[in-house]
């Protein structure tokens, strides 16, 4: 088949389900709008698709100050008005292209070559900037009135979005994107993710840890559970201790300050659970 | 093709619009699906846009895919590319399987099929030499090795993908259950909203200096709204019996509120049943003020929340002496109460922890006159924000 291009990377474990909704996102054309709790590897999944696909990423890291026209381009005022006061050696006042600065959009639609362009976080700006952006990811080009000019895309970026469901997004930007919620991944999935990490990792060892890990997360009312990326720095710590499957199945967590990053959290487990 | 499925999730409240229901006949279209997993998967991100609707697409999907037999025109398909794939191995298939084949009727090959979706059970099959799946050697499957492995496509034997909807795993993030523990910190995300109540304006200095020099100096004075939260909030909650749990989490639920976006003023109370002459400090109804002091001062941009089921026995709403605790003296009928925190303090909701289909208790109707009234779930919570905002 044609379409079927995305298949993970060597250092990404992706679902069969997420690989064919990449893929189904693709071959659409639309914005592969993604969730999950933080640590499912939303932002690498975009770092990932590009790597197997062989393209350029670029990554668009979206702030509460964020507006969507900064992704086309920037028009620095401030720059010429003080160019215009004392001269500048490399721009020329008289011509505004020279104050004119692409954003990341911007840059994905010129470039020579498919791109695959990561929106990350889109929930942590203004509640319109998602539908500011329609027109650009819909028919894929801006007008910039400054240059009268249209920048269109030479080849239709990959769009990858992230978002930490912080606030809701609008439905007509909803219905351009395929949807995907990252789920957290079940045991048999993270033995995997580990093992990319990990590949010299003894069974019995895996095992022991896995458990454990579980167990934490378990618990409801951590302010916040550890997830992958707490787990393959506890391992790293667990390995280098060279910690052996009897000790690791005692009762308590070694080096717990690995998985856990809240204070609240460490007193809660410490002193109401007798967790050290 | 579909319409019905997609009739259906309208009417489970998920919205899915047209345009998206015609983004997937374009996946079908376009044979970006092949097997009834994959159809599962995409149609839910195409359709679904959020994970709260999960259940409900779930729900749906097992109920429109569970008795679908395998359409005839998809059957007849299927034998039509059996066969060419046949014609085109058929130097390389061993003999006994080609024999096998040609033996069955489409009834029996419809079975055989349904017994190995039914045997795999849910996990997605690959590399395997038996079950359905992809890149196995079985003779079923696609993208397989068996040298004369028979391409399964389209969407036939949507038993697979309908076992994984009714596992139902994403029960938890259904936002119309009655908040708990685990969906606590949505709530307080809804919350978090319940800011702003002020029309003062300050100097926005930032983006005066920016369009005083877009303008080339031209001085241009840009004012936004003073974002300090005046809002005032008070809370009253019926304890006793079957309320208590509900109260704990709804009064953590808004202290925690209060801690992170610092309401102007918090107070909160308790009652039994319904508010009479003393509105409780404590959940054990101990110390108390007098609720016609508490609305006296109370200022009318107050937004008040009640939280209660609003069952009780009529007479305990609307008759004098109608409280059951013989210390309280009574004379005034607790709905009157209500109708004077409504009269001081219009923006007021009552939340309710039951859910009613159908019948609904006398009080409840009464109650409901007077104040908007939300389920005590993350939607309902978030519609009476927005009623108070």
């Amino acid at each position: 088949m044609g379409f079927e291009k995305y298949s993970g990377s060597y250092d990404y474990i992706a679902g069969d389900s997420l690989q064919s909704i990449v893929n189904v996102a693709i071959a659409l054309r639309r914005p592969l709008l993604v969730k999950g709790e933080p640590g499912t590897g939303k932002t690498l999944l975009a770092k990932s698709i590009a790597d197997s696909l062989g393209l350029r990423l670029i990554t668009w890291n979206i702030k509460s100050t964020s507006k969507a026209i900064d992704g086309s381009y920037v028009y620095d005022t401030i720059q010429r008005l003080n160019d215009s006061r004392f001269g500048s050696k490399v721009r020329n006042v008289d011509k505004v292209e020279d104050y004119i600065v692409l954003g990341q959009l911007g840059e994905a639609f010129i470039s020579d070559e498919q791109i695959v362009l990561l929106i990350d976080e889109i929930d942590k700006a203004d509640v319109e900037f998602p539908n500011d952006l329609l027109q650009e990811l819909d028919v894929m080009e801006f007008y910039i009135p400054e240059l009268q000019k249209i920048v269109k895309a030479k080849h239709r970026p990959i769009v990858i979005i992230t978002s930490n469901n912080e606030k809701e997004l609008p439905d007509a930007f909803l219905r351009r994107c395929v949807f995907h919620f990252i789920e957290f991944p079940d045991e048999q999935l993270m033995r995997d993710i580990v093992k990319v990490h990990y590949p010299d990792i003894k069974e019995n060892i895996l095992k022991a840890v896995l458990d454990k890990f579980y167990e934490l997360r378990e618990y409801n009312q951590l302010k916040k559970k550890p997830s992958t990326s707490e787990l393959i720095d506890w391992i790293l710590v667990l390995l280098k201790s060279g910690i052996n499957e009897e000790q690791l199945k005692q009762k308590g967590f070694p080096f717990l300050g690995a998985l856990i990053k809240k204070e609240q959290d460490m007193d809660y487990l410490t002193k109401f659970k007798g967790i050290s | 093709m579909f319409i019905e499925f997609y009739f259906l999730l309208r009417e489970l409240k998920i919205p899915v619009s047209i345009k998206e229901y015609l983004t997937l006949m374009e996946a079908l279209d376009k044979r970006l699906i092949r097997t009834s997993m994959e159809f599962y998967y995409i149609a839910r991100a195409i359709l679904i846009k959020d994970e709260k609707f999960y259940d409900s697409f779930d729900l749906a999907f097992a109920k429109y895919f569970k008795d679908k037999e395998i359409p005839l025109e998809i059957l007849e398909d299927l034998i039509r590319a059996i066969e060419k794939e046949l014609e085109q191995l058929k130097f390389d298939v061993p003999r006994e399987f080609y024999e096998k084949l040609y033996s069955m009727d489409i009834e029996k090959l419809k079975e055989e099929l349904r017994k190995k979706l039914e045997e795999q059970g849910t996990e997605p099959h690959k590399y395997g030499d038996q079950m359905v799946g992809t890149r196995g050697t079985s003779p079923f499957g696609a993208g397989g090795e068996h040298p004369g492995g028979i391409r399964i496509g389209g969407y036939g034997g949507m038993q697979l993908a309908t076992k994984i909807a009714e596992k139902r795993k994403f029960r938890n993030y259904r936002s119309d259950r009655i908040i708990d523990i685990r969906s606590y910190q949505v709530a307080l995300k809804k919350l978090r909203n319940l800011t702003r109540d002020s029309n003062r304006e300050e100097l926005d200095l930032e983006k005066t200096i920016d369009k005083t020099c877009q303008q080339f100096g031209e001085i241009d004075l840009i004012f936004r709204k003073e974002r300090k939260n005046n809002l005032k909030v008070l809370l009253l909650m019926d304890v006793g019996g079957s309320m208590d749990p509900f109260a704990d989490i709804v009064s953590r639920l808004f202290s925690a509120a209060n801690k992170s976006t610092h309401f102007k003023e918090f107070k909160y109370f308790y009652f039994h049943n319904v508010p009479y002459t003393k509105l409780y400090r404590d959940i054990e109804l101990e110390t108390h003020e007098l609720t016609a002091e508490v609305i006296k001062k109370l200022d009318p941009e107050t937004r008040v929340i009640l939280v209660g089921d609003a069952a009780m026995a009529p007479n305990e709403l609307t008759h004098i002496y109608g409280s059951i605790h013989i210390w309280e003296e009574t004379y005034t009928p607790g709905v009157v109460w209500l109708n004077r925190i409504k009269e001081k303090c219009p923006k007021s909701v009552w939340l309710n922890p039951e859910i009613v289909s159908g019948w609904k208790p006398y009080t409840r109707g009464v109650i409901e006159k007077i104040f908007p009234m939300f389920d005590l779930s993350i939607d309902g919570l978030e519609e009476a924000i927005k009623t108070l905002v």
